[in-house]
């Protein structure tokens, strides 16, 4: 791990040089990337231009072709228990019978063999403390699949945050969310992220800009300048940012003027400014 | 009425077919549940089709052919499991063909196999009235390592069946339990092979789970009910065919469907209530 010189702040991710896809087929080219300690990157692109493919990566579920990945300084294997990973709502099965008390229980096995292992009172402690950070104590007892798709999404940031992670790894966390819940859910991954590093992931660059710290482009290759720029570099990636956006000019700062400590409610009312334009 | 029963049930056949019965609602229940939640009705299919190659083959050597379909199901359930896992959602055409593939070798050996052959027809139809001890026996062994499986890695279960990758994150022995539910699902579909038949395993699999989920929200809780329902089909459809003189496992599952779409009918009804 390298110790940055100007902040306190320690690498936690460091991608170079990385190949990634299926079959023999890269979907991802020479990625690099590095992330900090307390950072918020939101990493957006077109559908299909390998945004879940390096969070699989990252979650050390899909193995590299070419080059190297760190994730807290082991291997994404090794390390992968420290990432709390928010799957996308649809992923799951909508008909499953299961209680939201479980389903944050999930976060709370362990790597052990056997099942029979009882609730500690630590883990108790820790699953409730985890449906508290992310609004759902009261949904305990319900069953999951009753629940709104914004409750659900909160739910499953409720399980990540059970297993204690470093880095929040997030796939499309708004997608099958209205926009009050979507708000919601931005207001409290920056909460978060006053203890937590968070990694998002989404097609949809006029929701997330506006929240998160910085950006990345990912379409078969990546640009990222560790800032919240949208460059031309980015443009020229072949994403289809919004018309609103590219009005601005490029390069074009998004919001850089916010003050990160002090998100949420200004956040807001920008995300409907910028809609209006 | 009771006298009937207590009738009905004196003859040892009934009795062993009961316990068939019993032993039989128990790993289909447990088994079903997690067949029906990981969405491997179609593996499971394939893979009760397929058993019946083991049936032909063990029969033309000669050796028990519930063994042979033991040890044709363990092959097939593995082999379409991983097919499944690497192919996703290109597996059913594999599955489909070691179906097929599955039946033809069973057909060809059993025509092979000479003297009488009208036995080998029970393992298609299902054959509960002549269930022998040794039967028992093997159902019980499988539902003792049915039930174990369940208690011992119960929440794993849930875990893996609900999100794999999770699952896989968190470090749980995904791939591990994966292939011990197929083994599982393997020696399910013997066990409800000899109560009703390879070609109606699917239907005790999934119906009595199927009923369970319309009404309860809870893993356990639809396993157990699944139980209960199983045991509740095949002896009252065992009462049924005895007199009525039909063939028990059609009546059985005759039954199970019926209260399938009764259950289906009142949940309805229960979700426009609600509304």
């Amino acid at each position: 791990m390298t110790e940055s010189i100007q902040a306190p702040t320690k690498s936690i991710l460091r991608i170079e040089d990385m190949w990634a896809g299926y079959d023999g087929e890269a979907v991802l080219e020479d990625i690099q990337f590095e992330m900090f300690t307390g950072d918020y990157v939101g990493i957006i692109g077109p559908n299909g231009g390998g945004k879940t493919t390096l969070i699989k990566v990252i979650l050390g579920l899909l193995p590299v072709m070419r080059g190297s990945v760190s994730v807290l300084g082991q291997s994404p294997v090794q390390a992968r228990d420290r990432l709390g990973y928010v799957p996308q709502v649809s992923r799951t099965d909508r008909d499953f019978p299961i209680s939201v008390w479980d389903v944050v229980r999930m976060g709370r096995e362990k790597a052990g063999f056997l099942g029979v292992r009882s609730l500690s009172a630590q883990d108790k402690q820790a699953i409730e403390r985890a449906l508290g950070q992310a609004d759902v104590l009261d949904l305990a007892k319900r069953s999951f699949n009753e629940l709104s798709g914004g409750q659900r999404q909160r739910v499953l940031i409720a399980r990540a945050l059970a297993t204690n992670p470093e880095i929040l790894v997030l796939d499309e966390p708004t997608a099958n969310v209205d926009g009050q819940s979507t708000a919601r859910l931005y207001d409290l991954l920056a909460e978060l992220n006053q203890s937590l590093s968070i990694l998002l992931v989404s097609h949809d660059l006029m929701a997330i800009s506006t929240h998160v710290k910085t950006i990345a482009c990912v379409n078969r290759k990546m640009v990222y300048h560790n800032e919240k720029v949208l460059t031309q570099e980015m443009m020229d990636l072949g994403y289809e940012c919004p018309v609103e956006l590219l009005a601005h000019g490029v390069p074009h700062r998004v919001l850089a003027y916010h003050d990160h400590d002090h998100l949420s409610s200004n956040t807001s009312h920008k995300l409907e400014d910028n809609q209006d334009v | 009425m009771f006298n009937t029963l207590a009738e009905i049930f004196s003859y040892e056949f009934m009795q062993n077919a009961l316990l068939a019965g019993v032993l039989e609602s128990l790993v289909s229940g447990i088994i079903g549940t997690l067949v029906v939640l990981n969405r491997m009705v179609g593996i499971s299919g394939g893979i009760a089709h397929a058993a019946y190659g083991g049936v032909g083959i063990a029969s033309y050597f000669g050796f028990d052919p519930v063994l042979g379909a033991v040890l044709f199901s363990l092959l097939s359930s593995v082999t379409m499991g991983v097919a499944h896992r690497k192919l996703r959602e290109r597996s059913d055409t594999m599955i489909g063909v070691m179906w097929a593939v599955g039946m033809a070798t069973g057909i060809i050996f059993v025509s092979l196999t000479p003297g009488y052959r009208a036995n080998l027809m029970s393992y298609l139809f299902g054959s509960i009235l002549a269930v022998s001890k040794q039967d028992i026996w093997w159902m019980a062994g499988i539902a003792l390592a049915t039930v174990l499986f369940v208690v011992l890695f119960y929440r794993q279960l849930l875990a893996i069946s609900f999100d794999e990758e999770f699952a896989t994150v968190r470090n749980l022995p995904v791939t591990a339990l994966s292939v011990l539910l197929l083994i599982m699902t393997g020696l399910t579909v013997v066990v409800a092979m000899r109560v009703v038949g390879l070609i109606m395993v699917i239907a005790l699999l999934t119906i009595p789970s199927a009923i369970a989920s319309m009404f309860f929200k809870n893993m356990r809780v639809i396993m157990l009910v699944a139980v209960g329902l199983g045991i509740v089909f095949i002896s009252a459809g065992l009462v049924i065919s005895f007199l009525s003189n039909l063939p028990a496992a059609a009546v059985i599952i005759l039954l199970a469907g019926l209260v399938y779409f009764l259950a289906f009918v009142i949940k309805r009804i229960l979700l426009k209530t609600k509304t």
